[in-house]
């Protein structure tokens, strides 16, 4: 292990900071077997680490942002989001099936992957905690509107709500609807309007840039 | 067919969601990066990974983390494929204790 490529962590995996778990024990020693039986490289890995890096929110942001802004765009992005993401320099690839849900006036989309944690990664990053939580697996098939309210979002019952669950194959990234009274916002300006629980669809966008970001 | 205990959708009990985030930790990291590392070379599928978590014993899967899981499924599909053995990655754990010390 002593020539380790883990990034800032490195020295750490040497004598781990505190007890692992008896899981967690078993991750070192399945990678240390895979590099040498040659199953996997050390770059290999290394390469998914960069990569899962490089996604945040950010990137969901700016495809919406776009889309806002150019409604070319969005009709491409609704379309064929995979290659609407490639003309932005993001990378879809990897997602089977990728599908856009965009809200409007009337309809608000959800998304939830209630047998564990699907979640379009290759756009939005790793999935946080509360969205594999068994709370949130089991309440947003059942309970949708409840679980907006928690996040501060209250909905008018002439609002449709419809629930996306997520598969091993299908990923779903809410596109919201735009806040009004930005009609001259940038498109820079406009991607701080999004956030990462709009894209799943728990909330709306932020309705103006909050202080401190402008 | 009963109900699978992963399967949650609708299920009683839901309480409300707590919503603080933890920072992975390196181990987390690592469990990822592996899984992914192994899909991208073809070695294990998506519905592979969750056919193997899915089967798990209820009470070990509601007792591990998420990453936990993880790294759990990958073993075992990385075990049912023939490219490791339970013994050697018991071996190996059992030198890290060695290596590292076992507070």
């Amino acid at each position: 292990m002593g020539n380790d490529h883990l990034g800032k962590g490195e020295q750490e995996h040497e004598h781990p900071k505190h007890e692992l778990s008896q899981h967690a024990k078993r991750i070192y020693a399945i990678r240390e077997l895979l590099l040498e039986k040659g199953v996997l490289k050390e770059e290999e890995i290394q390469r998914q680490i960069d990569y899962m890096e490089a996604r945040s929110p950010a990137n969901g942001a700016r495809l919406v942002a776009r889309a806002w802004a150019d409604p070319r765009f969005k009709a491409r992005l609704l379309a064929d989001p995979r290659a609407a993401c490639a003309e932005m320099g993001i990378d879809a690839t990897s997602i089977n099936e990728f599908v856009v849900l965009e809200n409007t006036e009337k309809v608000r989309h959800l998304v939830v992957c209630t047998l564990c944690s699907c979640y379009p990664r290759p756009i939005l990053g790793r999935p946080p905690d509360w969205y594999k939580s068994f709370n949130y697996r089991k309440r947003a098939v059942v309970d949708p509107r409840g679980v907006m309210r928690e996040f501060g979002m209250e909905l008018p019952d002439s609002v449709e709500v419809r629930v996306h669950d997520s598969t091993a194959d299908i990923r779903y990234l809410v596109l919201p609807l735009r806040p009004a009274g930005t009609d001259g916002m940038s498109e820079e300006e406009l991607a701080r309007l999004v956030t990462r629980d709009s894209m799943i669809g728990v909330v709306d966008p932020l309705q103006e840039i909050p202080e401190g970001n402008r | 067919m009963p109900r699978g205990h992963h399967d949650l959708g609708g299920t009683p009990g839901g309480g409300p969601i707590e919503r603080a985030e933890h920072q992975l930790e390196d181990w987390e990291i690592l469990a990822d990066a592996v899984n992914q590392a192994l899909g991208a070379k073809g070695i294990r599928r998506t519905d592979e990974l969750r056919r193997i978590r899915e089967e798990m014993d209820a009470d070990v899967y509601r007792s591990m983390s998420y990453y936990e899981r993880w790294i759990a499924s990958a073993e075992n599909i990385l075990i049912e494929k023939k490219i490791l053995t339970r013994e050697e990655i018991d071996r190996k754990v059992a030198e890290y204790e060695k290596r590292w010390g076992n507070p």
